[in-house]
């Protein structure tokens, strides 16, 4: 493959055939303003706020959706862009309800840091009709509120191109068009799999998780593995006060490139659920010195009673020292855990075949 | 698997996904192989007795009778031979006993197969001209192939059709199994095993008893231990008085509970490390409070046989501990009672770890697969898939190519067992197990989880809508009793046309109404898998409900 040699804004930079000016532009760090492009994605051209001026070319072509060329002279900033953008984002903005502090996706949103960058301030100039759509709580793990909705497509695209599953499309024509399920139905009712992905390429606060509603912004972020199946995706945990408040894929994992499915990025909330044990516990007849075979599994002896670590543990050594002793290291049986870290089932085996003496071990790989 | 996931995705021709639900299972990956097929054309056979996801998008799809996989797989081994599709150049260069497996693929002629398996002799010969034409292709399988008497044989028959095709260690093709679980591979990796220590180094090979003796200060005698499914039900036979269970569940995920829960309520002592009050718990002596993945720091190893970070995220929940703290202590306890068993001067007799960093550098040191790896070098960003030789080595995403890791790539000839049970008068349905989309494994994680239980709050068991009008079922909300020669559950039906007439699909999630009461334990003679694919049940409508 050939290189395209390219000029934006004075910089020089080579890019491989097949590369669109925003991708040249975004190789060289030079910043073009877009809601509607996401590198995953098929260019689209539908928010015109990528426009550039070109030698040769006429008009403003969107950079997103230009093929770049060899020899291209590149401008991404002139008094006519500026104009021109500004113009796109008033009218954008025109049927949007700028609520921002009211907005999920407040100090989260594209559109929010966009209309910044590229200087709209004060009223807007295009007073007109508005379109209001009822909110769409239908599904479990996130809500569509189109009120918000700026059409740019993205997550109708999410939807095909990554997720392939077609769930959502553009319907109607003109003022009137909007995303929509199959025949305008809730989104619950159409193929939707929950993914999310569309909720976190969404730009506006039309598409949010609805654990967004309960907390603020998150204070600290975690990258690490989702702890479901085999395929091992990058996730990024998001926190606050120590406590995990949302879940999203990791965009520089080369496993996922970002994407979940339902588990990985809706399916947390166990691990800060009530029900967790959070003391060790031991059977009442353990602390009071009885043997199991004498007691009575209904009577309050076989009751759990919450005790120190150090207590759970030399109960637990001694017993298994014991049956060791008295039964032969092959007595013991060991369910070590595809749950578990590397690290952690190093140390099962090697608890299991140095310290006990027994080759039983193994674990649900079967099951 | 022998081949990476974006290998596959970008690099086979076609895929043949046999026994995975993959979109569902591994969806992530699954929506790979989706994109692959709707954007760039990858053809797709999907071989399943049930309509899955992924079989909407099969350029074919073959719904053979559950337990007649071997039979399937050497039927299309026998038309790839019959159009010359083979890959002769391969097969003397790379391969051996090469006749032999001809020999007996030669009994399986389209006709015998079709009545066997089902599948109409049009159907196979049209998948096996696909598999011919379009190389390189990438096998794909799960618990579907795995989960019978004959798990091990099944497997040995795709990896026999793969090298006949000349598939095996190339660019988007290879034997790729889906693992389960996120770590599943590395506790395989690790020692988790009764046959291996870490790194498939064999127990009962004395040059590795002796090897692991001297770095540990102790070991055991170099011969197997017991699989899960002979351990448990070894309680009430005398033979196993302590159980020591991690982050399992085996009252939900293990064949035939209610013996299960028998052998467990006999057993001397019982040590559950875990997050809940699980199923098992109920039998548990000691309830020790483990952590989760978003508390604790270390490495998974995924389907491909990537290592990757867990970072910790979160402290542990009230007093629980990261796991690797609690295995530890404890082995220091066991140890103070009996120092004279141990040398310890031995380098690696210790149980003093730092870090779960610390904790991999041991492992490094004794596993010839993990020889290179280290936090280090995963926090700098590279991509280590093992074999990793050493710390310069860059790993290995694809194995066997040009030669396989054991020289030849050897053919086993497989004949077709048919499976343990089969329909009669009494249990006139099959049923097959498995899992959903939206709930995992023994369901502790997804039951606790809102919105999951919104969309799937309940046990639902799949019934084909023939036979739902022959139970007597009215589309209504229907219950359903299913009884099999060891169990009986009552669940909620979804009639659906995704499963056949004649067989009926349920899950494990659910402890009120758990498939695994009816499954029963019969074993793999090699992999001690039991045969959770096929059982055998008869299926009543509740009335009054």
């Amino acid at each position: 493959m050939t290189n395209l040699k390219i000029t934006i804004d004075n910089k020089k930079i080579e890019v491989p055939e097949g590369s669109t000016v925003l991708d040249a532009a975004r190789a060289a760090n030079v910043y073009i303003p877009t809601l509607c492009d996401d590198p995953l994605l098929e260019p689209f051209g539908a928010c015109r706020l990528c426009i550039v001026e070109i030698e040769g070319y006429r008009g403003l072509p969107t950079a997103c959706s230009t093929p770049a060329a060899d020899g291209m002279q590149i401008r991404t900033s002139s008094a006519m862009i500026a104009t021109n953008r500004k113009t796109s984002m008033n009218l954008l903005l025109s049927d949007h309800p700028l609520d921002c502090q009211h907005c999920v996706s407040n100090m989260r949103c594209d559109l929010q840091y966009v209309a910044a960058y590229v200087g709209v301030r004060g009223k807007n100039p295009y007073q007109g009709e508005r379109r209001t759509y009822e909110l769409d709580e239908s599904n479990a793990f996130y809500n569509r509120n189109l009120d918000m909705c700026i059409l740019c497509g993205k997550c109708v695209r999410a939807c095909d191109e990554i997720q392939g599953r077609q769930a959502i499309s553009f319907g109607y024509r003109g003022f009137s068009t909007k995303i929509t399920a199959p025949f305008d139905l809730p989104i619950w009712d159409s193929s939707c799999e929950s993914c999310g992905r569309c909720v976190d390429m969404c730009p506006t606060g039309a598409l949010y998780d609805k654990t967004e509603l309960k907390h603020g912004l998150p204070t600290g972020e975690t990258k690490t593995i989702c702890p479901y199946c085999g395929v091992g995706c990058g996730l990024i945990v998001e926190t606050r006060n120590g406590e995990i408040i949302g879940v999203r894929g990791d965009g520089e994992s080369t496993v996922n490139e970002g994407h979940t499915c339902v588990k990985g990025r809706y399916g947390w909330e166990y691990v800060q659920h009530p029900d967790r044990v959070k003391k060790p516990l031991v059977r009442k007849y353990l602390l009071e010195g009885k043997k199991k075979s004498e007691i009575d599994r209904d009577s309050s002896d076989w009751d759990w009673a919450e005790t120190s670590w150090d207590v759970a543990l030399d109960i637990t050594a001694s017993n298994l020292a014991q049956i060791r002793d008295r039964h032969g290291a092959d007595s013991i049986g060991f369910m070590t855990s595809a749950k578990c870290l590397n690290e952690e089932n190093y140390l099962m085996n090697k608890l299991a075949r140095q310290v006990i003496g027994t080759n039983n071990i193994d674990h649900c790989a079967r099951l | 698997m022998t081949n990476a996931m974006d290998d596959i995705a970008e690099n086979a021709e076609a895929f043949f996904i046999i026994g995975s639900n993959t979109t569902s299972q591994h969806p992530v990956f699954g929506t790979k192989l989706r994109r692959a097929i709707q954007r760039r054309g990858a053809k797709l056979i999907v071989c399943d007795p049930r309509k899955i996801d992924i079989s909407d998008l099969a350029t074919i799809h073959l719904q053979h009778q559950p337990g007649t996989d071997t039979a399937l797989i050497n039927g299309l081994s026998y038309l790839i031979l019959q159009n010359g599709h083979e890959d002769t150049e391969y097969i003397a260069e790379r391969t051996e006993d090469f006749e032999e497996y001809r020999a007996v693929i030669q009994d399986y002629p389209p006709e015998k197969v079709s009545e066997i398996t089902g599948v109409p002799v049009a159907q196979l010969k049209e998948a096996a001209e696909l598999m011919g034409t379009h190389k390189p292709m990438a096998v794909m399988w799960a618990m579907g192939i795995t989960q019978h008497i004959k798990g091990v044989r099944n497997v040995m028959a795709l990896a026999g059709l793969q090298m006949m095709l000349g598939n095996m260690g190339v660019s988007g093709g290879g034997t790729n199994p889906l693992r389960g679980q996120n770590n599943v591979q590395g506790a395989c990796d690790l020692g988790g095993l009764p046959n291996n220590f870490p790194g498939y180094q064999k127990t009962f090979n004395p040059e590795v008893q002796k090897k692991f003796a001297a770095a540990w200060g102790r070991s055991t005698e170099a011969k197997v231990g017991k699989t899960v499914t002979e351990m448990v039900p070894e309680v009430t036979e005398g033979n196993t008085h302590a159980l020591y269970v991690l982050g399992e569940d085996p009252i939900m995920s293990d064949p035939d509970t209610k013996e299960i829960r028998k052998n467990f309520k006999a057993c001397d002592f019982v040590v559950l490390e875990e997050l809940f009050k699980s199923e098992t718990s109920v039998y548990a002596d000691v309830l020790l409070p483990g952590s989760s993945f978003a508390e604790k720091t270390g490495t998974f190893t995924n389907t491909e046989r990537r290592v990757q970070m867990v970072r910790q995220a979160i402290a542990p929940v009230g007093d629980s501990r990261p796991d690797w703290h609690i295995i530890s202590d404890l082995a220091k306890r066991i140890i103070a009672l009996t120092p004279e068993l141990l040398s310890l001067n031995a380098p690696y007799s210790g149980w003093d770890y730092d870090s779960t960093s610390a904790i991999m550098d041991e492992i490094a040191a004794l596993t010839p697969q993990y020889a290179g790896i280290s936090h280090e070098r995963l926090e700098n960003g590279e991509r280590l898939q093992w074999p990793v030789k050493d710390y310069e080595h860059p790993g290995t995403p694809i194995l066997h190519v040009g030669e396989f890791a054991h020289g030849k790539g050897k053919f086993k000839p497989i004949e077709h067992v048919p499976p343990t049970e089969s329909p009669d008068d009494e249990y006139p349905y099959i049923m097959s197990t498995g899992r959903v989309l939206y709930h995992w494994h023994g369901g502790q994680m997804t039951r606790r989880v809102e919105g999951i239980m919104k969309v799937y709050g309940e046990s639902l068991v799949e019934v084909n809508p023939d036979d739902a009008a022959s139970i007597g079922l009215n589309g209504g909300e229907n219950r359903i009793r299913l009884t099999s020669r060891h169990g009986s559950i009552e669940s909620k039906a979804l009639v659906t046309e995704r499963v056949p007439p004649g067989m009926v699909y349920a899950n494990f999630h659910f402890p009120e109404a758990s498939a695994n009461e009816l499954t029963h334990a019969s074993l793999d003679p090699v992999a001690k898998i039991p045969e959770y694919k096929v059982t055998a049940v008869k299926v009543e409508k509740i009335i009054g409900d």
